[in-house]
């Protein structure tokens, strides 16, 4: 992004060089776990449920006495000392954190342990046995609401917790009224962007106060900090929040820690020590935070001149297991942009809030928009495809004009500024659209599967902090009050030797924010940025800050580097004051340069910077009459707009608005279904760039998470409930050669009037236009309209040899997920022993024990009913499991089902095998033998790939076991399917011994 | 292979970053957990736990490993190096930092330490790269903040900057 020519004395839009750089480039970050605790800290580890569902019958931590636990707390513990975490409304549910009589998702913690280290911690949290009820699961949005789909929470009446329906501008007339029409639907699945540093806690309970202090990397919002004392049950000021200077990335994921922070304050308490709590990948993975997976119906209708008259939106937000506070916002949050940059005057939304057996929901950078433009401008590629229009035509056409801003949105968005035909035009121009038409054009001919998307955006920024009340209906919210603004707070201080300090509440996750509240001050200060020392590690205890805090949803650009403005603003004015005094000048006429403040008119007569810093605090009689000592002044500020939302449901969602518009041409390969990108542009108005080095690494980092939401990442769920990818070989994230170099086009930029330097966020538009703009290029490429992120090879080659189908309804149950995590797999060994021979060894526990790899002793407790303790390993992952057998179905001696189950610290499976012993000859037995096993808990997380080897090297080294029992023979071979196939693969591609 | 007894710490020797260090540690600790909680070298970070993040990358005896993979008590002997010695001997930014600092090539540098070290080694051994080559060579590592493509134009430029470098030293 080019530097725009900045006067000498001026910082902002300069290609400042981060100063976060310096300890970050040297090992000398500063993150939770790089920080010194107290002696005596103890550590962590979180006992979680293996299953997605079920209820808890019994835990029994009577192991723990051992050597280095001090303490654990279960959900009763919770129950007891806490109260249920609020959310935005009255629901149905009880959430506390940790599971109390059910579990309702695979990797909802269950207990957790502090012990004198992480190693003893968790070897105590295997120790700990927890008897549980599996009861049915439900993954799908749809299917969680048919009448007979497992309840989640019991108080409710459905697994629906939240409906609200809003009428906008006249749709029902609209619809009547329109030459056309269009529906779609759209699934889009869940993600997140899972930073590389995952949740860390350290807390500590507080005699004096009888509350807590809590280091973490939480992110914000802090009207959530209200949420954890309630559930603490102490006074707000008794939950002291603190945070490091560093934050390795968050995109969102960081804002549910908070959850964490209560289940740590309980066992800091009961333990009596500080206790830190470091999540590791997997706990990340399976049960941190995801966007909310999303049906949405849309419908459309338009003229025939290809103007959109009204839109109809209905979403199914699936939250998984509960609501955590400000869920379910993201609906919310872009309420009053539901009709995108699109003057459409009539719009009907329903909103859906529904609970499965997944994850709860959190918060993902774009919040809410990827959902909902993806169906936007899904709709509008079909509609153009439908007029047989250019689809950048019928976006053109639709579009807010610029003499329209500002621009009230149906919804109540308050569009503040934009010229989105412009932008459109730089694009095209710098991106080279027509090269790209061209591209196309050939192709087509040469007999390619080519296509061209095109996607719009309206980027929002700093939250309005009442848009949640949106979720209440107007009886509701008149009783509790209006709910509007979204305070932002900066201190700009001077000390008696004329250094400036700068202290914020932005609570940056990497993102340079010291870096550009240096610029900000430097400018209005007459100073360069290396003078202003600024420190954003958070303490409630001592900063500024108000419920906005936090660094979420586009807030620093427009939020916190307007307070800096302000607060420096004042201090300027007070220091002006002040030096008037000094240099016979009128405050007004003076201005702040290099150090110096002096006289417009008369340069020479000035005063140095830090001698009017240090009257204010070596001199107070000096000062001017009635002005206060010392310089430090805070500003706490609020943008006028942000109104509360109207009676009428309309609401100002956010403060700035951006635009950006991408479009991109993709080649699919009809042999593998590998979708290419070959040509992608986007641009960003975000107003005022205030330091182009970071904005385009915004832009660019942001465009990389959409690359991987549109090709690679999904938090993928069995049907059964079970979670299936716990690594990072399962959740698979792009990597240098999967994010391709695109066209980045920097547009005329629109300043917002609402924010004191006229800048917008920029971090998220990619996350809204890069899904569905390469959605949009493979419908093109492809005649294909149920377009499913993310765009995996096998599911595109499938759309690609199905024909056309229509789209499906809204209300019908979606496609059952693939990847259910059943293994299977059938073999034969010889065996020299007669069949008879071979019969007593299954049936007998202690010969079974010997030949069951991994079991020291099997135990008869009942009729053919065994039970016993298996050391089980996987790939990376080795673990102790109560196994129980049962022999049924028992034709002596020919065939027998086994029916087994395996529950472990790592999971737990269950499984049915066959058995046909056939006689062969001289005192021989053929056993063929199948089986089918299913798994969750932690095996199933972490790698469906390793399982299949894993299963079946087991059960030959069964097989080998049990013919070398029977007939002493160690040359008995085992011939699996597998095996003969790999040599049959082997041999074809040549590599056949 | 000696087989070392659990639940004892044993002690650990190795030179890191040049410097001969040392402590103790039970089998099963990891390198990571002893380079950053028993030594207090906590600029190598840890992603993932399972090597694929390739955030804990440090550099043993000359070659980049993941240190989450390893048990302390494997390098005994070794010579380990980490972000920390990467800086020059003054104290400044090696090329390589510097082209990072210049490119904007890191956000939340949480990644950064295993890509510096990784990249240590890759420039190393190819002076002068493609910048394809730097993307495949890059792709051990993740990173989610940047997109890479500061990353790969800062490698570039350091690599620019060594080759320069070694000219004017030979």
């Amino acid at each position: 992004m080019p530097e725009q020519v900045q006067p000498p004395n001026k910082h902002v839009g300069r290609r400042t060089l981060r100063r976060e750089n310096l300890a970050l480039l040297t090992g000398k970050g500063e993150f939770v776990d790089d920080l010194p605790v107290k002696p005596g800290t103890l550590h962590a580890a979180i006992l979680r449920s293996p299953h997605p569902h079920a209820e808890i019958v019994s835990i029994d931590c009577s192991a723990l006495k051992m050597s280095g636990v001090h303490a654990v707390v279960t959900g009763k513990d919770l129950a007891e000392r806490t109260d249920p975490m609020l959310v935005g409304f009255q629901n149905p549910i009880d959430y506390y954190g940790m599971a109390t009589d059910r579990v309702r998702y695979m990797g909802e913690p269950v207990a957790a342990v502090a012990a004198t280290n992480r190693y003893l911690a968790e070897d105590a949290v295997e120790a700990i046995k927890v008897e549980y009820r599996p009861l049915a699961a439900v993954v799908d949005p749809l299917q969680a609401l048919a009448p007979d789909a497992p309840l989640l929470h019991p108080r409710a009446d459905s697994n629906c917790v939240s409906t609200r329906h809003f009428i906008h501008g006249a749709p029902e007339e609209a619809f009547a009224q329109a030459d056309h029409g269009a529906t779609l639907t759209i699934r889009y699945p869940r993600n997140s962007i899972t930073p590389m540093e995952t949740y860390a806690v350290v807390a500590e309970a507080v005699a004096e106060t009888g509350g807590f202090d809590v280091l973490s990397n939480f992110q914000g919002p802090f009207s959530l900090h209200s949420v954890m004392t309630r559930a603490l049950r102490v006074r707000s000021n008794a939950l002291r929040l603190r945070s490091p200077k560093n934050s390795g990335g968050s995109f969102g994921s960081k804002l549910t820690i908070f959850p964490y922070i209560v289940v740590l304050c309980v066992l800091a308490g009961k333990a009596k020590r500080p206790v830190k709590w470091i999540e590791d990948r997997l706990e990340h993975l399976s049960a941190a935070s995801s966007a909310a997976n999303r049906v949405t119906k849309i419908e459309a209708a338009y003229t025939e001149a290809g103007k959109i008259t009204v839109l109809r939106l209905t979403h199914w937000d699936d939250n998984g297991a509960y609501l955590r506070a400000p869920m379910p916002a993201p609906l919310y949050r872009m309420h009053g942009v539901s009709t995108n940059g699109y003057d459409i005057r009539n719009l009907e939304v329903t909103n859906h809030v529904v609970v499965t057996n997944k994850c709860p929901s959190g918060a993902v950078r774009g919040f809410g928009g990827p959902q909902l433009y993806f169906a936007v401008e899904r709709m509008m590629q079909k509609v153009a495809s439908e007029l047989g229009m250019d689809p950048l035509e019928l976006v053109r056409r639709n579009l807010i004009r610029p003499e329209q801003f500002p621009y009230q949105a149906i919804a109540g968005a308050l569009l503040d500024s934009g010229n989105y035909q412009r932008v459109i035009e730089e694009a095209s121009a710098a991106g080279d659209l027509d090269r790209l038409k061209q591209r196309k054009q050939a192709a087509l001919q040469a007999g390619k599967l080519y296509g061209v998307g095109y996607a719009a955006c309206v980027e929002p920024s700093q939250s309005n902090m009442g848009y949640i009340s949106t979720l209440k209906t107007g009886d509701e919210r008149r009783r509790a009050g209006p709910k509007d603004g979204a305070v932002a707070s900066v201190t700009v201080s001077v000390d008696a030797t004329g250094s400036v300090n700068v202290v914020g509440d932005s609570v940056p996750q990497g993102q340079g924010h010291q870096t550009v509240l240096a610029q900000v001050v430097a400018d209005q200060l007459g100073l360069a940025p290396d003078d202003i020392a600024v420190a954003l590690d958070t303490d409630t205890a001592k900063d500024g800050w108000s419920l906005a805090a936090g660094n979420y949803s586009n807030r620093f650009s427009p939020a916190s580097v307007s307070a800096a403005h302000l607060a420096a603003e004042r201090v300027r004015k007070k220091m002006a004051d002040i030096a008037a005094t000094m240099l016979n000048a009128p405050a007004e006429d003076l201005r702040f340069e290099n150090g110096k403040i002096l006289a417009a008119h008369n340069p020479d007569n000035a005063v140095p910077f830090y001698r009017v810093g240090g009257l204010a605090h070596w001199s107070p009689s000096s000062l001017p009459e009635g002005m206060d000592p010392g310089i430090r002044e805070t500003a706490m500020w609020s943008a006028p707009e942000l109104t509360p939302t109207s009676a009428k449901d309309e609401i100002n969602t956010s403060l700035a608005y951006g635009f950006g518009f991408d479009f991109c041409g993709v080649e699919i390969d009809p042999a593998t279904g590998v979708v290419r990108i070959d040509q992608y542009a986007t641009a960003h108005d975000c107003g005022t760039i205030l330091n182009p080095g970071m904005a385009e690494g915004q832009i660019r980092g942001s465009w990389a998470s959409g690359i991987g939401a549109t090709f690679y990442e999904e938090f993928a769920y069995g049907e059964d409930g079970s979670f299936l990818s716990g690594t990072f070989a399962d959740y698979l994230v792009p990597s240098a050669c999967e994010v391709p170099e695109f066209q980045l086009v920097h547009p005329t930029p629109t300043p917002s009037p609402y924010t004191r330097l006229g800048a917008k966020g920029i971090a998220e538009g990619n996350q809204y236009t890069t899904p569905a703009c390469i959605a949009n290029a493979v419908a093109d490429a492809l005649g294909f309209e149920d377009v499913l992120l993310p765009l995996a090879p096998a599911k595109v080659l499938a759309w690609l040899q199905s024909s056309e189908r229509p789209p499906a309804e809204g209300t019908a149950p979606a496609k059952a997920e693939e990847g259910k995590p059943r293994i299977g797999g059938s073999g034969e060994v010889q065996v020299s022993a007669t069949p008879e021979s071979v019969w007593d060894i299954l049936l007998d526990p202690q010969q079974m024990a010997k030949i069951i790899p991994g079991c020291d002793r099997l135990e008869a407790v009942g009729d053919n009913r065994f039970r016993g303790d298996v050391m089980l390993g996987v790939g990376p992952i080795k673990g102790l499991f109560e196994v129980r057998l049962d022999l049924t179905d028992l034709d002596k001696p020919r065939s027998a089902k086994l029916v087994g189950s395996a529950a472990g610290p790592l999971g737990s499976s269950s499984g049915a095998g066959v058995f046909n012993l056939k006689p062969m000859e001289g005192f021989a037995t053929l056993v063929e033998y199948s089986y089918s096993i299913q798994l969750s808990g932690k095996v199933a997380a972490v790698g469906g790939r390793l399982l299949h080897g894993a299963a079946r090297q087991l059960i030959e080294r069964f097989m080998a076991a049990l013919a070398r029992q029977a007939g002493g023979d160690a040359a008995a071979e085992v011939h699996s399917t597998w095996r003969a196939l790999g040599r049959r693969l082997l041999a074809l591609l040549g590599g056949a011994r | 292979m000696n087989l070392l007894e659990s639940n004892i710490r044993h002690l650990v020797r190795f030179t890191l970053n040049g410097a001969q260090v040392e402590g103790y540690a039970e089998p099963r600790l990891l390198l990571t957990d002893f380079l950053r909680h028993e030594l207090g070298a906590t600029g190598t970070h840890v992603g993932c736990e399972h090597g694929v993040c390739g955030a804990c990358t440090i550099l043993l005896d000359g070659r980049a490993v993941r240190s989450c993979l390893m048990l302390a008590v494997q390098v005994e002997g070794a010579a380990i190096e980490t972000i920390e010695g990467l800086a020059q001997e003054d104290g400044g930014f090696s090329p390589l930092q510097q082209a990072f600092h210049e490119n904007f090539a890191l956000q939340c540098g949480y990644c950064t330490p295993g890509i510096l070290m990784s990249m240590t080694e890759y420039l190393r051994d190819n002076p002068n790269p493609t910048k394809k080559e730097v993307r495949v060579a890059l792709s051990g590592n993740l990173c989610r903040c940047t997109g890479y493509h500061e990353i790969v134009n800062a490698i570039l430029d350091a690599a620019k900057a060594l080759r320069e470098e070694d000219g004017a030293s030979s």
